[in-house]
């Protein structure tokens, strides 16, 4: 198999928020009722139920609540196709979608003080400690283009987009970046 | 500007993480309806400067459909509810009664 290449390949911009490539992660959609989904998780991935807004785990192994019907996988890259199929034989029977979107996607991370700052910059959504407390999976967009992000810590996030749009939510991070922090949080 | 709490995700949406619907509460007029139910389900609209039922999809989000009562000039929001309802809910009535009593679905 090729090696996977990631959509701006490895590129990092350091200032008082670094915005670094993430590289190539294993994504999987997973919908059905969520009463349902608790055993395909754990066979899948390993991780339990996250409940509304929240993400269980992490990029290595976790899910995130997409929708109320929909919950957003995560697991190595290589381990995506396994993982996949592990979901589908768990909810045999059921009304269910899984698909791989691992190459459809594409992950940032943020590292630095002033992340909830540097989102607030790009993004309508309430960045407020209280509004998004750690391990609060948003889904909004960034300028033009729609995101998820999380925040692990004060000083690490999370940021996933369309494979499509990685150049443009990576200049445009860089360049809020540059542009120095407002200090508001 | 105009906020939304989505109902399906209970986040409080901006507009720009919204998109707009149209009037809410349509009733669909299909094959063997007469020529003007149709009409009127295809083109007619309300387009009222006060109090309107819309409906409004969660696009940036979580992607669900939900609707909302308004005001049109002033975009004050007296509530969103499910989609999978036919007439809005007691409680969205009432707290657009309690400004606009003369109000009518």
């Amino acid at each position: 198999m090729s090696d996977p290449r990631s959509a701006v390949g490895g590129a990092v911009y350091e200032g008082y928020v670094t915005v670094k490539d993430s590289g190539a992660h294993g994504m999987i959609t997973l919908r059905g009722d969520h009463a349902e989904l608790a055993e395909a998780v754990k066979a899948a991935v390993g991780s339990g139920m996250p409940t509304q807004r929240r993400i269980e785990g992490g990029l290595g192994g976790g899910a995130a609540w997409a929708s109320p019907d929909e919950l957003l996988l995560f697991c190595d890259y290589a381990d995506a196709a396994g993982a996949l199929e592990k979901a589908r034989k768990s909810l045999e029977g059921n009304h269910f979608l899984v698909a791989d979107v691992s190459d459809a996607r594409a992950v940032f991370a943020l590292e630095g003080s002033g992340i909830r700052d540097l989102l607030a910059k790009l993004c309508p959504a309430d960045l407020s400690p209280e509004a998004l407390p750690h391990g609060e999976f948003r889904r909004s967009h960034l300028g033009q283009v729609a995101a998820a992000f999380w925040l692990e810590s004060e000083e690490t996030a999370t940021v996933i987009c369309f494979r499509s749009v990685a150049p443009y939510v990576y200049d445009l991070l860089s360049e809020a970046v540059k542009g120095g922090p407002i200090g508001i949080f | 500007m105009l906020k939304f709490t989505c109902p399906y995700c209970g986040i409080e949406a901006s507009e720009t993480e919204l998109a707009a619907g149209g009037e809410a509460h349509l009733k669909r007029y299909g094959p063997g309806s007469s020529e003007q139910d149709f009409e009127g389900y295809l083109f007619l609209r309300k387009n009222p400067k006060g109090v309107h039922l819309e409906r409004w999809r969660h696009v940036m989000g979580c992607g669900k459909w939900f609707l909302a009562a308004r005001h049109t000039a002033t975009l004050e929001v007296f509530g969103t509810y499910s989609a999978q309802t036919h007439e809005p809910p007691a409680e969205i009535i009432e707290n657009i009664r309690a400004k606009f009593p003369e109000w009518q679905a």
